[in-house]
């Protein structure tokens, strides 16, 4: 029963969807199928926030290592739990929008969240200028020729790569940098990119389909069988 | 002070790379503190002297101008926030400067969200964009935000054939049927263009898959850098064109300027200013790969 139950809803879910793309009638019953996915992704927080405070109280009663982070992360979690279900300082009221101006998770996502957010990404361009110089090598001819198309393209982001080939006639404008970052973004890039996404697409239908009949149980907590 | 500003920086960096060049040429490995060091300089003199390039818009970018542009006065057009902090640096240019393009062309902006981070990002938007530089325009009549609903792509199925059965009120409780602007709307079916801000999941993708390709409806994207390669199978048929990072945005932004000189005399340009930053970061990484090749291959000779 604990099987057959899953495997039924996942059976009658995965063929309506189906139905519903290629049978007018069936259409909306995709539609309400969509509706409950919605519905359900909601409780996907309740169930995210209960994870997050139980392994992080976890850690903070067992003063596991780190834990002073894990306080940080309930008191971040907590304070604006509060100050969005409350809708603090919010100028609309308990009726009025989460995010509207003046409101107190308003002002903790602008100066605090938005901030942090943002640094940590742009953190990035360090650890980008530190690899290109470790690891960008022309070790073979195929580390040759990323390198060589990576180059093309960095130069081609930046007004340099105008400039610096902007004396080549318009008749062989297809050597101006720019022109060739984008040659390569559209030509080479363009079919290695429809490769990978047809294969991953052909892997999807394949899997659904497996899901569908149930052949792959996996998600049930079980092997195939 | 630009000018003064771009010396000096090309000056730091020259110097410091033709030093980092001796020591590679000696066999001495740059420590990645040196590495970082550059980045933080590249980085920050062109923020501090105000440098700054002059963009031209690519095809790709361009057709999403001219699209928007095209339209006739009153087109609905979709705009949906799918995005977080982390990558609001790189694409909140371009959302601001379609915003600012959709409403001077007098089209109605319907805005809403993915991504549950993407609601104050679209409320920061309204304020600092529509109410600031917009006061003539009026809620429920030319903009409304439809704020976040949880659901990804489930609520792109829904919204496909009908918007009340996911939103019925707006982000303040509004109901949908007592604003003008929703007056003959049902579906996304009934936008003139959609737009999607954002490189993550869900996003630009999920909209041509879910939204733009099965309803036929024409979309472009706004996405952060590293994402752009991922959409460009899309372009030109299932997505007019695509803003791929700062440079995408700046490239907007100058179109913009160039087309409506006396309305955006003084907008703010903040991805062309961040161009300034961008083009010392990739001329120092670009620097750091020829200095670490010769590096490999004088090692490469020695132990040989």
């Amino acid at each position: 029963m604990k099987r057959q139950v899953p495997l039924l809803i996942t059976f009658t879910v995965g063929a309506v969807l189906i139905l519903s793309t290629f049978f007018p009638p069936v259409e909306t019953m995709g539609e309400d199928f969509s509706l409950y996915f919605d519905i359900i992704a909601v409780f996907a927080f309740f169930l995210g926030g209960g994870n997050l405070i139980r392994v992080n109280s976890d850690a903070i009663a067992k003063k596991k290592k780190g834990w002073g982070f894990s306080m940080v992360t309930m008191a971040g979690f907590f304070i604006m739990l509060a100050a969005g279900l409350l809708k603090l300082w919010n100028p609309g009221g308990i009726r009025g929008d989460v995010a509207g101006t003046g409101s107190m998770f308003q002002l903790l996502y602008d100066w605090i969240f938005n901030p942090l957010g943002a640094t940590m990404y742009a953190l990035l361009a360090f650890y980008v200028a530190s690899a290109s110089y470790r690891a960008f090598r022309a070790k073979n001819r195929d580390a040759t020729i990323l390198l060589v198309a990576a180059f093309i393209i960095l130069l081609g982001r930046t007004p340099l790569g105008v400039y610096a080939t902007s004396w080549i006639p318009e008749s062989f404008s297809i050597l101006q940098i720019p022109n060739l970052a984008i040659w390569i973004m559209s030509s080479p890039n363009l079919a290695g990119q429809r490769a990978i996404m047809i294969g991953i697409a052909l892997g999807v239908v394949s899997m659904s389909l497996r899901l569908i009949l149930g052949v792959e149980r996996t998600y049930l907590g079980v092997d195939s069988e | 002070m630009s000018s003064i500003g771009l010396i000096i920086s090309f000056f730091i960096i020259v110097a410091g790379l033709l030093w980092l060049l001796i020591q590679s040429i000696r066999g001495q490995e740059a420590d990645r503190r040196v590495i970082f060091l550059f980045m933080a300089i590249a980085v920050s003199v062109p923020l501090l002297f105000n440098i700054s390039f002059s963009e031209k818009a690519t095809l790709i970018v361009e057709d999403v101008y001219r699209k928007i542009e095209n339209l006739p006065a009153g087109s609905k057009i979709l705009l949906s926030y799918d995005y977080g902090p982390s990558m609001s640096p790189e694409v909140e240019p371009m959302s601001n400067a379609f915003l600012r393009h959709a409403l001077v062309k007098g089209h109605k902006v319907y805005i809403m969200c993915l991504w549950a981070t993407g609601q104050s990002l679209a409320a920061t938007a309204v304020d600092s964009v529509i109410k600031r530089e917009f006061p003539e325009k009026v809620y429920g009549i030319d903009y409304v935000n439809l704020g976040y609903k949880a659901g990804g792509t489930g609520v792109l199925n829904v919204i496909l054939t009908d918007f009340r059965k996911m939103y019925l009120a707006d982000v303040v409780g509004t109901n949908l049927d007592s604003m003008p602007m929703f007056q003959g709307i049902k579906s996304l079916k009934d936008m003139d263009l959609l737009i999607s801000i954002g490189g993550g999941y869900p996003g630009v993708k999920e909209w041509i898959l879910f939204a733009s390709a099965p309803g036929n409806i024409p979309l472009a994207g706004g996405c952060a850098a590293v994402s752009a390669p991922l959409l460009y199978p899309y372009y030109p048929r299932q997505m007019i064109g695509l803003l791929g990072g700062i440079k995408g945005a700046a490239e907007y932004e100058s179109e913009l300027k160039k087309n409506h000189p006396q309305r955006f005399a003084n907008m703010p340009v903040p991805g062309i200013k961040m161009m300034g930053p961008q083009t010392m970061a990739h001329l120092v990484v670009l620097a750091f790969i020829v200095i670490g090749n010769i590096s490999y291959f004088i090692s490469k000779r020695k132990g040989q």
